[in-house]
């Protein structure tokens, strides 16, 4: 048997607390200790960014990460970014734009591309072109995906 | 399978470096080397499991009677969003730029780089031409004991170091570097940023009338360790940066490099491009 450890955090505004094998990666927990299987597993390698979580404010790649390091901080998910009636603006960009094909890569990429737009008010396309070298999507080609990204840029400017 | 039988997470490094007295124990900070490599079984959890990203105190970056001090939990993102590492020594800013994605910079560490012990570690490359210590902390006789190691004499072999089992990484530390010098860093990947280098090359000297002096160089990726290449220092140390001596300095450095064939390139591709970046290098050094 695994050593479990209990730990607390915030995940998407809301208080959680979980008992977790100490070895146990963030993105396992999310999907099979809480069920929260908007963020998704590809790689497991810290290669693709399918995983991609915000932690206390920074993105990170939640196959990597172990869940014990979650206690104490604060987590959003994909899920955490919509309101009760209405898509993100980011993830309603991505739909306006065609910008998602099978879907796979969209929630780390969603994740990914907020976190650039937030930093960033002036984030040119060069900018994002780097910010999002962590997130591999085999379908769109990028292109629509920069698109949706950028429109919502300029929309805040 | 995880054999670990205690977790810790310690706020004060005495309680940390007291945890690790015995060995038997494996740190954990960004995990993103950690993780791969258990995950794959390359390697074993020890008894302990011990995250050490809560300890107060190594995770500043700071300018202390003229020398740099880096904590060994600051990330590489912290080293890329530094204000006075821009200013005094922007190479390792340089090489931040060029690590990873943001997801793994946001999540690496400094001490987890150098620890890991990567021929191909991009941080190691910097501190090896700003000619770095490393600070190793242990418990001793009922106090925190440190002592000082040259960053070039810290690998040993791919992976390994003179790190004792009880002793904690907890700082980097460098002199601010005088007013004249100036450094850069080059890498490789079959990706332009997400890849582990296929060679590095960072190159440091103090640049005055258009020659060099207090020269290093280091390359990554090309022999067992990190390397500093002293021969190619000679050959640049005190000389006029002109065309000729750039050539001879990348000649020799295609000497130096002993690489070897993998995935990622093949030696002879390798010893290639030590020249090619040995050159480029050289010459944003001089235009700087
Ligand atoms: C997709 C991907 C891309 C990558 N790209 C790059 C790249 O471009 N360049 C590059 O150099 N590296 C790269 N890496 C490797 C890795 O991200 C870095 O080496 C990173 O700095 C490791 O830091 P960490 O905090 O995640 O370390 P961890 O994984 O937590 O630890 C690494 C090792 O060091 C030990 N350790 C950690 N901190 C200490 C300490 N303070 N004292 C003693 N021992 C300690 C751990 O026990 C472990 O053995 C990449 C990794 C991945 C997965
Ligand atoms: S699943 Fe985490 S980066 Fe690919
Ligand atoms: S939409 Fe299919 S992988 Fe990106």
């Amino acid at each position: 048997m695994s050593l479990k450890t209990e730990i607390s955090f915030r995940l998407n505004g809301r208080a959680v607390s979980v008992t977790i094998p100490v070895t146990m990666k963030t993105l396992t927990m999310l999907r099979e200790v809480l069920g929260m299987t908007g963020t998704k597993y590809a790689c497991g390698e810290g290669e693709c960014g399918a995983c991609t979580i915000r932690l206390d404010g920074r993105t990170v790649n939640s196959c990597l990460m172990y869940a014990v390091d979650c206690d104490g901080r604060e987590l959003v998910t994909i899920e955490g970014l919509k309101t009760e009636n209405a898509l993100h603006p980011m993830q309603q960009s991505f739909v306006d734009h065609g910008a998602i094909q099978c879907g796979f890569c969209m929630p780390g990429m969603i994740m990914q591309a907020d976190y650039l737009a937030q930093n960033n008010p002036e984030l040119s396309c060069e900018d994002l072109r780097r910010g999002l070298e962590g997130n591999v999507c085999r379908c769109t080609g990028y292109t629509k995906v920069l698109d949706a990204v950028t429109a919502v840029v300029e929309a805040r400017r | 399978m995880s054999d670990v039988q205690n977790y810790l997470s310690p706020h004060r490094l005495d309680d940390a470096v007291k945890a690790m007295a015995g060995g038997d124990t494996t740190v954990l900070c960004g995990g993103t080397d950690l993780s791969p490599q258990t995950d794959s079984g390359l390697r074993e959890y020890a008894g302990t499991l011990m995250n050490i990203r809560r300890i107060e105190g190594l995770s500043g970056i700071d300018l202390i009677d003229g020398q740099i001090r880096i904590g060994a939990l600051v990330t590489v993102t912290g080293i890329g969003n530094s204000q006075l590492l821009d200013e005094l020594a922007p190479v390792l800013v340089e090489a931040a730029d060029q690590f990873a994605s943001d997801q793994i910079r946001n999540a690496a560490s400094l001490g987890g780089n150098i620890c890991n012990a990567s021929p191909a570690g991009d941080m190691i490359i910097p501190l090896l031409v700003l000619d770095a210590v490393v600070e190793l902390s242990s418990w001793r006789q009922g106090t925190v004991h440190t002592r000082q190691v040259s960053l070039d004499e810290f690998f040993t072999a791919p992976g390994k170091t003179v790190r004792q089992e009880n002793e904690l990484l907890t700082a980097v530390i460098f002199d601010q570097p005088a007013e004249s010098f100036v450094a850069h860093f080059r890498k490789s990947g079959p990706r332009p940023a997400l890849e582990i280098a296929t060679v590095s090359v960072g190159i440091g000297g103090r640049l005055e009338n258009g020659s060099l002096s207090g020269v290093r160089v280091a390359m990554g990726a090309v022999a067992p360790t990190p390397l500093r290449a002293r021969s190619v220092e000679a050959t640049l140390e005190g000389k006029t940066l002109d065309a000729e001596t750039i050539r001879a300095a990348a000649v020799d450095a295609g000497e130096q490099a002993t690489p070897i064939d993998d995935v990622r390139a093949s030696a002879w591709y390798r010893r290639h491009l030590v020249c090619v970046f040995t050159e480029e290098v050289l010459n944003d050094v001089l235009e700087n």
